[in-house]
C-alpha cells in the first residue's frame, strides 16, 4: 500500500470517528486463543446487561463466530458509556484438528471445530479491518506475549490508528507475570485483571470509559 | 508479475528449499499477488524469506487467505504457516501521526514456512533461531 493511500486512508478513518461521535461505538475484543476473551466479555455482559455472550471453554478455538452484545451501558464517575462489545475468535496463523484430539474431541468434531476455528479467524480479521472502533487486547499473563500474531495484530489495529486497551488477563495464576506484557508493549497501557475471578474490574470499566468514551 | 519464480525442483528430494524474496521483487506486487506468492511457496513445503516484511494490512490479508486455504480434514496437505518477524521495540510510530512525521518505519525481515514443518526456537530482538524439517 503506498504512502499517500494509506494517509489518506488513515484520515479518512480519524474524520469519520471524529464526526460520528455521538454514535455507539463497536468494541472488539481480540487476542490469541485461550487468553479469556469471552470470559471478559461475559463479565462485562453480565455486570452491565445481565446477559451472557457466549459459552466458555478450556478448549481452544470454543468462540468461532464474532459475537455482539449491544447496548452495554457502562456508568463511571457519574457519566455513562454506551458501547457494542464484539467476541471475537482467537486468531492464529495455523489450525491443525489433532490439537482438539487431545481433549478427547472425536475425529469429526475435531475436523468440524478445525473448519469453523478457520473461518471463525478469517472473520475476526474481516471485522478488524471493517467493523470495529476500538480494540480491548485480551492477553493470558501466564503466557509469552512476543508471539507473532500478537506482534502483527497490534501493529494491525496500530495502523488502522483504533484506540487499544491491552489487559493482562489470569492474574489470579500464580504464573502470571503483567510486566512481561508491559515489556512487549510499551507503547500502550496493560491493564491486569481476572475476568473470571473479577479481580480489578473497576480500573477495567475506567479504562473503558476513558479510552472508548 | 515478475517472471517464473521457480528455477528448479529438488532432484533428490532430500532438501528444503529457501526462497529469499528481495524487497525490489515485491515491490512489483500487489498485496494479493504478494499473499499468493507467499502462500504458493509455502504451500510447496518451501521456506520464504522476505528481505521486507509486509504491511499490516497484508499481514491481516495473508492470515485470512491462510485460514481459507486451510483444509482440516487433510491436514498432511497444509494445516497453516508459521511467520516470524523481529519484534518491535520501543514507540511505535506506524501510525497516523507518524506517518505524517514521515516516520513510516519499513517492515522488517520477515520468515515464513509451512507450519508442519518449521519451528521457532527463539525470537528477540535481534534474533530469529528456527528449526526446519522436511515433511
Amino acid at each position: 500500500m503506498g504512502l499517500i493511500k494509506g494517509l489518506r486512508d488513515s484520515i479518512s478513518r480519524v474524520t469519520d470517528r471524529l464526526f460520528a461521535e455521538d454514535e455507539q461505538k463497536r468494541i472488539g475484543i481480540y487476542g490469541p486463543p485461550n487468553a479469556g476473551k469471552t470470559t471478559l466479555a461475559n463479565r462485562i455482559a453480565r455486570d452491565w446487561t445481565g446477559d451472557a455472550v457466549g459459552p466458555e471453554s478450556r478448549i481452544p478455538h470454543e468462540t468461532r463466530r464474532a459475537r455482539r452484545k449491544e447496548n452495554v451501558e457502562i456508568e463511571r464517575d457519574g457519566k455513562s458509556v454506551t458501547i457494542d462489545i464484539v467476541d471475537t475468535p482467537g486468531v492464529t496463523t495455523k489450525v491443525d484438528y489433532e490439537e482438539f484430539l487431545e481433549y478427547d474431541m472425536e475425529e469429526d468434531d475435531a475436523v468440524r471445530r478445525s473448519r469453523e476455528a478457520t473461518e471463525g479467524v478469517a472473520e475476526a480479521m474481516h471485522w478488524l479491518r471493517e467493523d470495529v472502533d476500538g480494540v480491548i487486547y485480551v492477553l493470558d499473563s501466564t503466557e509469552d506475549p512476543f508471539t507473532q500474531v500478537n506482534t502483527m495484530l497490534v501493529g494491525i489495529i496500530e495502523s488502522q490508528d483504533l484506540p487499544v486497551l491491552i489487559l493482562a488477563n489470569k492474574i489470579d495464576l500464580e504464573e502470571s507475570s503483567v510486566q512481561r506484557i508491559r515489556n512487549a508493549f510499551p507503547q500502550h497501557e496493560t491493564i491486569p485483571l481476572s475476568a473470571l475471578e473479577g479481580d480489578n474490574m473497576d480500573e477495567v470499566y475506567e479504562k473503558i470509559a476513558e479510552y472508548f468514551g | 508479475m515478475p517472471e517464473a519464480r521457480k528455477p528448479t525442483d529438488d532432484p533428490t528430494g532430500n532438501g528444503v528449499r529457501i526462497d529469499l524474496i528481495s524487497a525490489q521483487r515485491m515491490e512489483e506486487l500487489t498485496s494479493m499477488e504478494k499473499v499468493r506468492e507467499i502462500l504458493d511457496g509455502v504451500r510447496e513445503g518451501n521456506i520464504v524469506v522476505l528481505e521486507e516484511g509486509l504491511s499490516p494490512e497484508e499481514e491481516s490479508r495473508l492470515i485470512e487467505v491462510t485460514m481459507a486455504e486451510i483444509s482440516p480434514d487433510r491436514p498432511d496437505e497444509f494445516s497453516g504457516i508459521e511467520i516470524e518477524t523481529y519484534p518491535k521495540t520501543g514507540t511505535s510510530e506506524s501510525g497516523l501521526l507518524g506517518r505524517l512525521m514521515g516516520k513510516e518505519s519499513t517492515p522488517p525481515l520477515t520468515v515464513i514456512g509451512p507450519a508442519d514443518q518449521i519451528e521457532t526456537l527463539h525470537k528477540d530482538e535481534t534474533l530469529i533461531s528456527a528449526l526446519v524439517s522436511r515433511k
